[in-house]
């Protein structure tokens, strides 16, 4: 396209009042930070998505590491028991601490691996063993974790998993949202095109899949295709393209009494390329536009349905299964429901202003 | 009118029967059934249940059995909770979930026309941008947000309602529901409420109006609103039959009763009939109020005329 020299084209046009948008800037930088963070966030984030820290289920968000002075000796006492050992004393030098531990029978070297299976400590070893191997004094470092968002139930860091579960989320919305406009668009358009008796039967079928209850529809959808990732894409985009396809149709009626149509039939070209050539292009804008305001509804519909239990599965997580697993946990793990909550509402936000900032962008009546 | 009104029963009845049929194979083909469980049942007892709910029949013969019982009514026997039929099921849901939705549905429509209206009539002031803000975060926030969110502060921490529950309707246990319920509407009725009431204020006829001297509250209520409103009834119609049949996230969050918590429940314990009477109601009062919009259109604005 020859947009840049004319500098009046629509798509220039309309992004000069789109950049003019204060709110739709700030939506799209929003985004595309959100974007960023959920895409390369999970490998920079100091702990995996899944793994699950036994000591740490549920623990507060902070900025300084765990685990807190208070929460060691507990640990210890339960790890040096584990080892069917007494604990004597210990004490702690900066990272180390210093065991003293007893038993009733000789120690052995390899019940270091006790102490270290704790999330809380590595690198253990016997650094004095008594005669007789009945008193021993043992040296661990304090393993230092960092969990900014806090933990879920399992002890699963909450940060990692949130931006995890804005990939899915994020991917989900935009995949289903292209499915759903894909059917959409060639459906509208094909019956606005045709028009005439195979219209009436193309918008009466779209009717009566109106009518059918939604959310039944898509439960059967899932339930059918199985909790399949990919598959859900599918079931959710082939249930948002009803309205794109309305509004395509009622587009192509429009553009199918215009002139340039008509000239082109004069000239001899066939119904598809039409179709492609004139009418797709020209419906561009309202499809754009319904487009951005489809991501949004895909990604409410997604995390309903994970909110419902019937969306992604774990160890995987979706800002619906999230917020569900927050919902679970009020009062005493509010962050659980805070954090994937806030994401989901400010993204959908984000969304919003940049569906409006589109819709005012590219409205012709506006010009 | 009444022509109208007859016509569009008498498409009624074909769509009604269209997604009866629809549902019943759609649910048909997904793999499992009803006596499909955890625990696996023994063979001969499920070949006897099976026997008993006549779903060892080939397909059509059940899809026909069902119709005809339909016919007289009957929507059969729930096979997830086999001591009540899906008649007595719907019958005690049913009351409940339209009570919390028709009030939902009462306060969104009046309190987002009001919101509307003074935003409208505020254009680009603080009022206006405060309206635009709480539309903006009722139609954004998903209700699943917004029901924990809600127990989380005023039930657990302020204690003023409870957290769940129905308790036969008491009021405290429905202002959380009804709340979740409607702000979501209210917020799609202000939004429309304050584009058509712009665009009412600057048609000829206001000016008119204006000119006569009539005084700014008969301007605005009886003749601006009368074609404004118009755009909220189009959306109200599937509104209500949205609100009233019962919400899947409202009822279960906060432990209610009605309706709409079997949509999930019945879809994955494949119980068929129950499915089907839910499907059934919900598409009844789809059809059913979308006629009652098209009724009102015409009432409300004389330039629409059916006949």
């Amino acid at each position: 396209m020859t947009v840049a020299e004319r500098g009046r084209s629509l798509w220039a046009d309309a992004w000069a009042r789109l950049r003019a948008n204060k709110a739709a800037m700030i939506g799209i930088a929003y985004l595309l930070l959100v974007a960023l963070l959920c895409v390369l966030g999970p490998f920079l984030t100091p702990n995996s998505f899944s793994t699950i820290h036994k000591n740490y289920t549920r623990v507060a968000p902070s900025l300084s590491p765990y685990p807190t002075p208070e929460m060691i000796e507990p640990a210890l006492a339960d790890a040096i028991k584990r080892g069917r050992l007494d604990l004597a004393g210990w004490e702690q030098e900066g990272d180390r601490l210093i065991l003293s531990v007893t038993s009733t029978r000789e120690i052995d070297e390899r019940v270091t691996r006790y102490v270290d299976r704790s999330d809380m400590f590595e690198n253990t070893r016997v650094t004095e063993l008594a005669p007789g191997g009945m008193t021993a004094k043992m040296e661990t470092e304090v393993e230092l974790k960092y969990f900014f968002f806090g933990t879920d139930s399992t002890g699963r860091d909450l940060l990692t998993r949130t931006l995890i579960a804005g990939r899915v989320s994020l991917a989900i919305g935009l995949l289903a949202g292209l499915v759903a406009v894909v059917i959409g668009v060639a459906y509208g358009a094909v019956a606005g095109f045709i028009g005439g008796k195979i219209d009436e039967v193309m918008m009466r079928i779209v009717d009566i899949l109106y009518s059918l209850p939604f959310i039944f529809f898509v439960i059967m959808l899932v339930v059918f295709f199985g909790r399949n990732f990919v598959l859900m894409f599918i079931a959710v985009g082939a249930v948002m393209w009803l309205d794109m396809a309305r509004i395509v149709r009622g587009q192509t009626l429009a553009l199918r009494r215009q002139e340039f149509v008509q000239a082109a039939e004069a000239l001899g070209v066939g119904r598809v390329g039409i179709l492609i050539r004139h009418i797709v292009p020209n419906l561009l804008g309202p499809v754009v536009i319904y487009m951005t305001l489809l991501v949004p509804q895909v990604i409410i519909l997604e995390s309903f349905l994970s909110y419902l239990g019937l969306g992604v599965q774990e160890p995987m997580s979706s800002w619906g299964v999230l917020i569900s697993q927050g919902a679970k946990n009020m009062p005493g793990a509010n962050w659980m429901l805070f954090f994937p909550a806030f994401l989901l509402i400010s993204t959908l936000f984000a969304l919003n202003f940049i569906g409006d900032g589109l819709r005012d962008a590219l409205d012709p009546k506006d010009r | 009118m009444a022509r109208f009104v007859f016509r569009r029963l008498m498409i009624a009845i074909p769509t009604l029967f269209l997604i009866v049929s629809i549902s019943f194979f759609l649910m048909r083909v997904a793999p499992g059934g009803p006596f499909d469980q955890e625990k696996k049942l023994n063979p001969v007892i499920k070949a006897n249940l099976e026997r008993l709910y006549q779903l060892d029949l080939p397909l059509w013969q059940q899809y026909l059995a069902y119709l005809k019982g339909l016919a007289r009514g009957d929507f059969g026997p729930s096979f997830s909770r086999p001591e009540f039929t899906v008649a007595e099921i719907l019958q005690s849901g049913l009351p409940v979930s339209i009570q919390l939705g028709a009030l939902a549905l009462a306060l969104a429509l009046v309190v987002g026309t009001l919101l509307g209206v003074i935003a409208a009539l505020n254009q680009n002031r603080l009022a206006d941008y405060a309206v635009i803000a709480t539309a903006t975060a009722g139609s954004t926030i998903p209700t699943f947000v917004i029901a924990p969110l809600f127990q989380l502060s005023f039930a657990l921490s302020l204690k003023w309602f409870p957290v769940g529950g129905w308790n036969d309707g008491a009021f405290v246990n429905q202002v959380g529901p009804v709340l979740t319920l409607m702000l979501p509407q209210l917020a799609v009725v202000a939004r429309l409420m304050r584009g058509s009431m712009i665009e009412a204020m600057r048609s000829h006829h206001i000016r008119t109006a204006r000119a006569l001297g009539l005084s700014d509250g008969s301007v605005i209520f009886r003749h601006a609103l009368r074609g404004a409103v118009v755009p909220v009834i189009s959306y109200a119609g599937p509104a209500a039959a949205a609100l009233l049949t019962g919400s899947i996230i409202v009822e279960t969050v906060f432990g209610i009763p009605g309706i709409g918590r079997y949509f999930v429940d019945a879809a994955l314990n494949r119980d068929y009939t129950l499915v089907m009477g839910t499907v059934i109601v919900v598409a009844v009062f789809t059809i059913f109020f979308n006629l009652i919009c098209d009724v009102l259109y015409a009432v409300v604005d004389p330039r629409v005329r059916y006949d």
